[in-house]
C-alpha cells in the first residue's frame, strides 16, 4: 500500500511543479450553467465554505458537478421549506388553539395530494434533468478519449496512440472535453472524480463512456465509488490536467517514466 | 352441556385452543404463538444488527482507525445490512400481520395456521445459519446486494457468499409462506358482514403488501439460486467471459430491493393510518383514498428499480423515463400523508405516547422522502450514489418509515398481549434519546456523502473534511442505542409492573380491542356481525356481546377449533373453516429443509437429497392430514345460519393459497424467461453453441405435458359427476403422461442440451429445462398422491379439494413447460 501511495505522491509532486506556471483555461462551463446556479450558493455561502475537500461534490472544479451542486442546494432549500411546511401542518393541532376543522376532502387531497407533488416533481424534472447532459458522451464523436480499466485494486489508463499506460494518475489536457472508456478486469468498480463530475461503475465485459470537463489545470482526486473487495478503501486515483499546450510533451514523459522500471 | 356463560364459554374454547407447553411448544401453530415468536425473534436480530451497527460508527468514529480490519468490517457491514433487512424488517412485519390480523378481522386464526408456523422454523433455521457462519468469521462479506462478480466464487472463494444465499433463499421461503398466508387470510378469513370496504385499512395495508411479497421476492430467490449455481457447479450465468452478465444479477437483485422497500414501508403505514383516528378521536379522512393511493404505490414500486443503477451506464432516455417514475411514486406516499394531516385536523389530538413516536415518523419519513426524490434526479443521482448520502437517505426512509410507526405500533398493541399499560416516564426519554440520537447520527452524513465519502470504506485519511462530521454521526449512534436499549427496558417493565387496565384503553374502535386482555388464544368466544368500518363505535357493548356468545359460532359444542370464511367482496358468511390442532408436521418439515441447506454449504451434494426426502416426507403427510372420509353435515352457526365445512365447498382457501402460490411460482419463472432474455440480448455472439433438440423430442414433452393438464381435468369433471371409475383412470392416464413427459425431459436435458458449465446460454437453458423438469415431477406426485387419496376415501363429488389441486397443477406445469420450450426453440440455435 505504502508503495502505491508513495508513487502517487511523488507523481503529484512532479505535477504541481509542471502545472503552477500554467495560463488559466478560460471557464465556458459558467456561461452555460447560468445565473440559477449562483443565486443560492451565494446565500448559502456560510455552508459551502466548510464544504472545501479534495474529493467534495460541494466544491466543483467543473461545469458538470458545479451544475449538479446548484441543483443540490436549490433542492436542500426547497426541502427545507417543504418539511417546514408540512411539519407546521402536522403540529398545529396539538396547540391549544386548534379547534377541530372538517378540512374539505375532496379539495384537500385533489390540491395537495396529487397537484402540489405533481407540480413540484414536474417542475424539478424538467429544470434538473438536463444539468447532467454534459457528463453524456454521445452528443459528438471528436473527443480526446482515454480509457480507464479497474482491477482490483488499482486503476489503469491508457491513451490514444500507444501502448504505454500510466498507474493511478489520469493525465488530461485542461479546458477541453475528455471522454473516459471505463471498464474493468475483475469485479465491478466505480469511477468517480467528484469535483469533476458524477460516477459510473466499470463493468467487466462491458465499456462505459463519461466525459469530464477540467476548465483549470489541476489535479482532482477521484476513487473507486463501487463497493470492490477488501482493498476497495484505498482504491483511489488522481485526475491530472494539464494546460494544453503542455499536455503532448507532460504525457510522453510520464509514460516513458512509467515505462521505466 | 354446552355453557352459556362468558367463563363457561371461556373455560370451553380455551381448553382446546390454550397453548401448549414444554417440549410440545414445537408442534404450536397457533397465530398468536406464531406471531409473537416472529415479533420477539426479529427483535433479537434487530438488537445483533444495532451491535454490528455500533461497531460500524466505532471504526469511522475517526481516520485511520486500527479497531477493525478490512475483512472484518466488510463482513460487519454486510451483516448489518443482511440482518437489518431480511431478520428483522420482513419477519417483523410478518410477526405482526399473523399477530394481528385474525384480531382485526374477527377471526380465531389464520387460514393456515402450520403453514405459518412453518415459515418460522424456517424463518429461525435459515437466521441461525447465517449467524453461526458469522460468530465463526465466514460471514458473507460482499455487501447486502451481492454484486456479482465480486460474490462469484473467483473473487470470494470461501463459503462467505453461499451463506448468504442459502440462508436468505430459506428465510425468504418464510416470507413467501407468509405472503400465501396474508392474502388468503385478508380475503377469505374475516367475520361476518365485514365487507372489502369495511375492512380496517391495516387488513388492506397487509394485502397489498403480501400481494407484493408475492411477486418481489421470486426474483431474489431465483437470482440466489442462479448465483449458487453458479458458485457450486461453475454454471456460468453472471460470468462476462463465458456470455454472463453482471448486470443481470442487479436486476434481479432490485426487482426485489425496490418494492422491498415499499413492502417494509406499507405495513408501517397501515399503522399510522391505523393510530391517527384512534388518538384523534375521530375517523379517518379519505379511506377510499388511501386504498387507490397504497394500490397504486405497490403497482408503481415495481417500475423503479432501475433507479438503483442509475449508475451502470444505461441509455439516457431510460434513465429519463425512470427517473420520472421514481418521482411519480412520491405522489400516492403524499395521499397518505395529506389524508393523515387531514384526520390530525379534523380531531382533538392527544399527544399520548403512540403518538410522539408518530410525530418521530413524520420529522424523518417526510425529510427521507425528500432526499429520495433528489436521488431520483439522475445527475444528482451520479453525485450521490454509493455514498454516506444514500446511506443517510435509506436510514432516513427506513427507519423513520419502518422503526418509529413500530415502535408506535409496539406501545399502542402491547397492551393487547400483556394487559398492562406503560409506565410513561421511561419511554418519553427512550424516544427522545432514539430521536435525537438519529437525526445526529444521519443528518450530517448526506454531508459526509456529498463531501465524497463513499460508503462501505473502513478507513479514510484525515483532512478530506470527513472528520467531524463522522464524530458527530458516532456519538450520534451511541446516543440512539441507548434509546434503543432504553425501550427494552421500558418494555420489559412495562410486561411484568405496568398498570392493569380492563378493555380499550386508547379508545380503538376496531375488533382488535373488542377482546378482554390479554388477548385469548382463542381471539373472540363468538365472531361478531360487522355492519361499519368501526364496530366498537357502532355498537359499545360489543366486546361483552361477544364474550356472552351473541354471535356466530358460540364456544366450542363440537370440540373443533372454527373460524368463519366469507364472500371476498361482501363480507357474507360461506363456510365454516375447521383449523388444525397442534401439529410437529411443520417443525419437521422446515428441519428437513436445514438438513438440505446445511448440507448445500458444506458442499456434502450426497446428503443434501436426503433433507428433501425428509421434507417432502413430512410435507406428503401434511397434505394427507386434511380434508375427511366422508362428507360433514352442515355446521350450525348459530343465529339462524347453517354452513358448510371449508374442504366440502369448491371455494375451499386450500385451493385460493395454491393460485397465489403459482402466481410467485410464476414470477420466478418470469424471472427465469427475462433471465433468458437480457442474456440473448446483451451477449455477443449469441449462441456460440446450440441446443439442437430435435424436434420430435419437443413435440413429444409438449404432448405428454398437455396430455397431463388435460386427462387432470378430465378427471376432476368425473369426479364432480361422481363418475368414480372414470376419475381414477383419467388420474392414470395423468400420471403416465406426466411421467413419460418427465422421461422425454430428462432426455432432452442430457441427450440434446449442451453442457451447461460452458456458456451462459447453455446455463440458462438447462436452468429452464430443470425447471420444468421439477413440475413435472411434482405433477408425477400430485397425481399419485390423489390417486391415492381416491382410493383411501378422501375424495368425493364434494370433498373435490385434491382433484382440483391436481388439475391445477398440471394446467400450471402444462403452460410454463410448453411457453419455456417454445421460448428456447424459437430463440437462435434451438431446434435442430
Amino acid at each position: 500500500m505504502d508503495g502505491v501511495a508513495g508513487q502517487r505522491n511523488a507523481a503529484v509532486k512532479v505535477v504541481i511543479s509542471r502545472v503552477s506556471g500554467g495560463g488559466i483555461v478560460e471557464y465556458l462551463g459558467l456561461g452555460r450553467v447560468g445565473l440559477r446556479h449562483l443565486a443560492l450558493p451565494l446565500l448559502l455561502a456560510p455552508a459551502l465554505a466548510g464544504c472545501e475537500g479534495a474529493l467534495s461534490a460541494l466544491d466543483p472544479a467543473g461545469p458538470a458537478a458545479q451544475s449538479i451542486a446548484g441543483v443540490w442546494w436549490v433542492m436542500l432549500t426547497g426541502s427545507l421549506v417543504i418539511l417546514a411546511a408540512m411539519m407546521g401542518l402536522v403540529l398545529w393541532p396539538f396547540f391549544k388553539r386548534h379547534r377541530p376543522v372538517e378540512v374539505p376532502e375532496k379539495l384537500w387531497l385533489w390540491v395537495g395530494a396529487l397537484g402540489f407533488p405533481l407540480i413540484v416533481l414536474a417542475a424539478l424534472l424538467a429544470w434538473g434533468l438536463p444539468s447532467g447532459q454534459s457528463m453524456l458522451a454521445d452528443r459528438d464523436g471528436q473527443v480526446y478519449t482515454v480509457e480507464a480499466q479497474a482491477a482490483q485494486w488499482e486503476w489503469t489508463f491508457g491513451y490514444p496512440d500507444t501502448e504505454e499506460v500510466t498507474q493511478g494518475v489520469l493525465h488530461i489536457p485542461a479546458g477541453e472535453p475528455v471522454d473516459i472508456a471505463i471498464t474493468s478486469a475483475d469485479v465491478i468498480h466505480g469511477f468517480w472524480v467528484p469535483r469533476l463530475a458524477g460516477k459510473i461503475d466499470a463493468i467487466p465485459g462491458t465499456t462505459n463512456t463519461l466525459r469530464i470537463f477540467a476548465p483549470e489545470p489541476g489535479i482532482y482526486e477521484g476513487m473507486c465509488a463501487e463497493f470492490c473487495g477488501l482493498e476497495h478503501a484505498t482504491m483511489r486515483f488522481s485526475v491530472v490536467a494539464h494546460p494544453q499546450d503542455e499536455y503532448e510533451n507532460v504525457l510522453t514523459a510520464e509514460l516513458n517514466a512509467e515505462a521505466r522500471p | 352441556m354446552t355453557p352459556t356463560t362468558p367463563v363457561g364459554l371461556h373455560r370451553a374454547l380455551d381448553a382446546i385452543w390454550r397453548a401448549p407447553r414444554g417440549i410440545a411448544a414445537l408442534s404450536a401453530v397457533n397465530h398468536s404463538v406464531v406471531g409473537r415468536r416472529f415479533i420477539i425473534t426479529a427483535f433479537i436480530y434487530f438488537a445483533i444488527g444495532g451491535v454490528l451497527a455500533m461497531l460500524i460508527r466505532a471504526q469511522l468514529a475517526r481516520p485511520e482507525n486500527p479497531f477493525l480490519g478490512a475483512d472484518a468490517y466488510n463482513q460487519i457491514f454486510t451483516m448489518h445490512g443482511t440482518v437489518m433487512m431480511f431478520l428483522f424488517a420482513i419477519p417483523l412485519i410478518e410477526g405482526v400481520a399473523l399477530y394481528l390480523l385474525p384480531k382485526i378481522l374477527g377471526a380465531r386464526d389464520l387460514a393456515y395456521p402450520r403453514l405459518s408456523a412453518f415459515g418460522y422454523w424456517c424463518y429461525l433455521f435459515g437466521g441461525t445459519i447465517i449467524l453461526v457462519a458469522m460468530v465463526m468469521g465466514v460471514a458473507p462479506d460482499s455487501g447486502w446486494f451481492m454484486y456479482t462478480p465480486l460474490a462469484s466464487s473467483t473473487y470470494t472463494p470461501g463459503i462467505n457468499a453461499d451463506v448468504w444465499l442459502l440462508g436468505i433463499t430459506f428465510v425468504e421461503i418464510s416470507a413467501v409462506c407468509a405472503a400465501v398466508e396474508i392474502v388468503v387470510t385478508v380475503l377469505k378469513v374475516r367475520t361476518a358482514g365485514m365487507a372489502l370496504s369495511r375492512m380496517p385499512l391495516m387488513a388492506w395495508y397487509l394485502l397489498v403488501t403480501a400481494a407484493m411479497m408475492l411477486i418481489a421476492f421470486p426474483p431474489l430467490i431465483l437470482g440466489s439460486v442462479l448465483l449458487e449455481m453458479e458458485r457450486a457447479f461453475n454454471w456460468p450465468f453472471f460470468d462476462p467471459e463465458r456470455g454472463g452478465a453482471p448486470l443481470l444479477w442487479q436486476h434481479l437483485f432490485w426487482l426485489f430491493g425496490h418494492p422491498e422497500v415499499y413492502i417494509i414501508f406499507l405495513p408501517a403505514a397501515g399503522a399510522v393510518s391505523t393510530l391517527i383516528p384512534v388518538f384523534a378521536r375521530t375517523r379517518i379522512v379519505g379511506y377510499a383514498w388511501i386504498v387507490a393511493a397504497i394500490i397504486a404505490l405497490a403497482f408503481l414500486s415495481f417500475g423503479l428499480w432501475v433507479h438503483h443503477m442509475f449508475a451502470t451506464g444505461i441509455p439516457h432516455l431510460s434513465l429519463a423515463f425512470f427517473s420520472a417514475a421514481s418521482m411519480l411514486v412520491a405522489v400516492p406516499t403524499a395521499v397518505q400523508v395529506f389524508a393523515w394531516i387531514a384526520t390530525l385536523m379534523r380531531g382533538r389530538p392527544q399527544m399520548s405516547l403512540p403518538m410522539l413516536y408518530l410525530m418521530g415518523f413524520f420529522s424523518v419519513f417526510i425529510l427521507g422522502g425528500l432526499t429520495g426524490v433528489m436521488l431520483a434526479l439522475v445527475p444528482f443521482n451520479w453525485q450521490a450514489h454509493d455514498t454516506h448520502f444514500v446511506v443517510a437517505h435509506l436510514h432516513y426512509v427506513l427507519i423513520g418509515g419502518f422503526v418509529f410507526p413500530m415502535l408506535a405500533a409496539t406501545y399502542y398493541w402491547l397492551p393487547l398481549m400483556t394487559g398492562r399499560l406503560p409506565v410513561f416516564s421511561v419511554s418519553k426519554a427512550a424516544f427522545w434519546l432514539i430521536f435525537l440520537g438519529f437525526h445526529g447520527t444521519f443528518l450530517i452524513m448526506h454531508f459526509t456523502g456529498l463531501m465524497g465519502m463513499p460508503r462501505r470504506i473502513f478507513t479514510y485519511e484525515s483532512g478530506l473534511g470527513w472528520d467531524l462530521p463522522n464524530l458527530i454521526s458516532s456519538i450520534g449512534g451511541f446516543v440512539m442505542a441507548a434509546g434503543f436499549a432504553l425501550f427494552v427496558i421500558d418494555i420489559v417493565l412495562q410486561t411484568r409492573f405496568g398498570r392493569r387496565f380492563r378493555r380499550n384503553p386508547w379508545g380503538g374502535t376496531g375488533l382488535d380491542w373488542a377482546m378482554p386482555t390479554p388477548a385469548p388464544s382463542y381471539n373472540f368466544a363468538s365472531l361478531p356481525l360487522v355492519t361499519g368500518r368501526d364496530p366498537l363505535e357502532d355498537n359499545v357493548r360489543l366486546g361483552a356481546d361477544i364474550a356472552a356468545g351473541k354471535g356466530y359460532l358460540a364456544g366450542a359444542p363440537r370440540g373443533e377449533m372454527e373460524t368463519l370464511c366469507v364472500d371476498m367482496a361482501t363480507g357474507e358468511p360461506e363456510h365454516v373453516l375447521l383449523l388444525p390442532k397442534n401439529d410437529y408436521t411443520p417443525f419437521w418439515m422446515a428441519a428437513g429443509l436445514a438438513v438440505f441447506f446445511t448440507a448445500f454449504l458444506l458442499s456434502a451434494y450426497w446428503v443434501a437429497p436426503l433433507g428433501l426426502v425428509i421434507a417432502t416426507a413430512f410435507g406428503w403427510r401434511w397434505l394427507w392430514s386434511l380434508g375427511a372420509k366422508s362428507d360433514p353435515a352442515l355446521i350450525d352457526a348459530g343465529q339462524g345460519l347453517r354452513l358448510p365445512v371449508h374442504f366440502a365447498v369448491p371455494s375451499v382457501p386450500t385451493l385460493l393459497g395454491l393460485k397465489y402460490f403459482l402466481a410467485a411460482n410464476a414470477a420466478f419463472y418470469g424471472s427465469l424467461l427475462f433471465g433468458f432474455l437480457f442474456l440473448w440480448t446483451t451477449a455477443a455472439g449469441w449462441p456460440p453453441q446450440f441446443l439442437n433438440a430435435s424436434p420430435v423430442l419437443i413435440a413429444g414433452i409438449a404432448i405428454s405435458l398437455a396430455a397431463a393438464a388435460i386427462f387432470a381435468t378430465l378427471a376432476r369433471r368425473s369426479n364432480s359427476r361422481e363418475a368414480n371409475g372414470a376419475r381414477m383412470i383419467w388420474l392414470a392416464g395423468s400420471l403416465a403422461a406426466s411421467l413419460a413427459g418427465l422421461g422425454l425431459l430428462m432426455g432432452l436435458a442430457i441427450m440434446d442440451a449442451p453442457p451447461p458449465d460452458t456458456h451462459a446460454y447453455a446455463a440458462i437453458t438447462m436452468a429452464i429445462i430443470g425447471y420444468v423438469i421439477l413440475h413435472t415431477l411434482l405433477g408425477v406426485m400430485f397425481a399419485a398422491y390423489t390417486l391415492a387419496r381416491c382410493r383411501a376415501g378422501f375424495v368425493s363429488s364434494l370433498r373435490s379439494t385434491d382433484m382440483r389441486g391436481t388439475a391445477i397443477w398440471q394446467l400450471y406445469t402444462a403452460i410454463t413447460g410448453i411457453g419455456g420450450l417454445a421460448l428456447i426453440i424459437l430463440a437462435p440455435g434451438g431446434l435442430a
